[in-house]
């Protein structure tokens, strides 16, 4: 469990648990590829070698029908371990090194299709969901747009983006406080964007975890309201240096605040030079022009290298 | 932060290695943690016994080895230590310092049996 937020990953509970059976299978001596005790029927190798497709699944993912991926249940794994020599092996690997490989496989993936993919970040309450419902409100009539949104628990968020008109998945991490790469492979395969439509994360509420994993996103943007702290691109600096754009949301509200625009914009500069800045307001409208360009302008370039 | 999904990973990482080397038994983790990476080591010390229980790692111990930090101050010229992952430089004051060290977090080796 996270000490700092209080929450754990299931997924990684549930991957670990599904290699763990896959060991005790082979200790047993069984050569097969089915597992018990597990509520669907999903035939699978423990080797991860991907080609086009996420063709894997993991234990204690439950279905809730085809519009959302719940990680919450996971089976507890045994392991007997025999003696012999001490011995060291050099390794040498990144830790998150797992993760990264699923995000170069998502963004090749994504590249291939002409998908275009934004990684949204914030702490909860910033306006992420209602700032998407304004974007695709305003952008679907140019660009197909397809929603990955995670959240613990609940699909009221992919709810409220379907009812704006895009194709959205709902994750739900359970006890997880981040979305992993893993996941959002899944979750395109499930979603299987159009050929050249843009592609939104809204990633869990948590200005900490989120910005260690690389999605396979074309962008992180960290969306901070108005009626948070100026201060808080310092006090959270890992979200605000892995991002690449900021939006400063609920900007309508700024006549009735202390909200100092100027500290703010300085205090993401101390921690990240090269951030972007655009102060919008999703309920308004005002500043979401200058958003779309950014995308446009992000995904020509991004079109261009590929 | 997250330090139980962390140490998931690197426990992960260390079964995966582990069985590369028909290794039974693990009883040493050495992770090089970098003073401004984004993990705690109090925080990964507390959750390590919960995520290796079950696992070819029980019983393990988990060796941490600190990565001091340090950056390249471009107003300095040269590389200075750095304490926090966006400090100003220790010399002048200022902020354009790259990190250049102390971002790690590693599985070093595994002593194994």
């Amino acid at each position: 469990m996270c000490t700092v937020c209080g929450c754990g990953s299931a997924l990684e509970d549930s991957d670990r648990t599904q290699k763990r059976d896959a060991q005790a299978h082979d200790h047993a001596g069984h050569g097969h590829h089915h597992h018990h005790g597990h509520a669907h029927g999903h035939e699978h190798s423990h080797d991860h070698h991907h080609h086009n497709r996420h063709d894997h699944h993991r234990h204690g993912v439950e279905s809730h029908g085809a519009d959302s991926i719940h990680y919450g249940a996971g089976l507890a794994g045994v392991h007997a371990p025999g003696l012999s020599q001490e011995r060291i092996v050099k390794i040498e690997r990144d830790i998150l090194s797992k993760n990264d490989a699923y995000a170069r496989e998502n963004r090749h993936r994504l590249a291939a299709n002409g998908n275009f993919a934004l990684n949204f970040v914030s702490s909860p309450g910033s306006g992420k969901t209602s700032l998407l419902v304004r974007a695709i409100g305003d952008l679907k009539p140019r660009r197909e747009i397809v929603v990955i949104e995670g959240d613990q628990q609940t699909s009221n968020d992919a709810e409220r983006i379907r009812a704006s008109g895009a194709r959205a998945l709902q994750i739900n991490t359970g006890k997880g406080c981040h979305l992993d790469a893993h996941m959002v492979g899944h979750a395109i395969d499930r979603l299987a964007p159009e050929r050249n439509a843009l592609l939104f994360i809204e990633n869990v509420g948590n200005l900490v975890c989120p910005s260690a994993f690389d999605l396979g996103e074309a962008h992180k943007v960290v969306v901070l309201s108005v009626t948070e702290g100026e201060d808080k691109p310092l006090k959270y600096p890992d979200m605000f240096a892995a991002a690449d754009l900021m939006l400063l949301n609920k900007a309508d509200l700024l006549p009735h605040l202390d909200f100092n625009v100027g500290a703010c914009i300085a205090a993401a500069l101390t921690v990240n030079p090269d951030l972007q800045m655009l102060v919008v307001s999703a309920r308004t409208g005002e500043g979401m022009q200058a958003f779309y360009a950014w995308i446009e302008a992000r995904a020509a370039r991004l079109a261009v290298a590929e | 932060m997250h330090e139980m999904s962390l140490m998931e990973a690197l426990v992960d990482l260390a079964e995966e290695e582990a069985s590369k080397a028909e290794a039974q038994r693990v009883s040493v983790l050495r992770v090089a943690v970098g003073a401004l990476s984004h993990v705690d080591p109090h925080a990964l010390r507390f959750c390590f016994d919960a995520v290796v229980r079950g696992s070819i790692c029980e019983g393990a111990a988990l060796d941490l080895i600190d990565v001091p930090g340090a950056g390249w101050c471009l107003d300095c010229g040269g590389e200075v230590a750095l304490t926090e992952r966006f400090g100003a430089c220790p010399e002048c004051g200022r902020h354009r310092v790259q990190m250049t060290r102390g971002d790690d977090f590693r599985l070093v080796e595994l002593e194994v049996a």
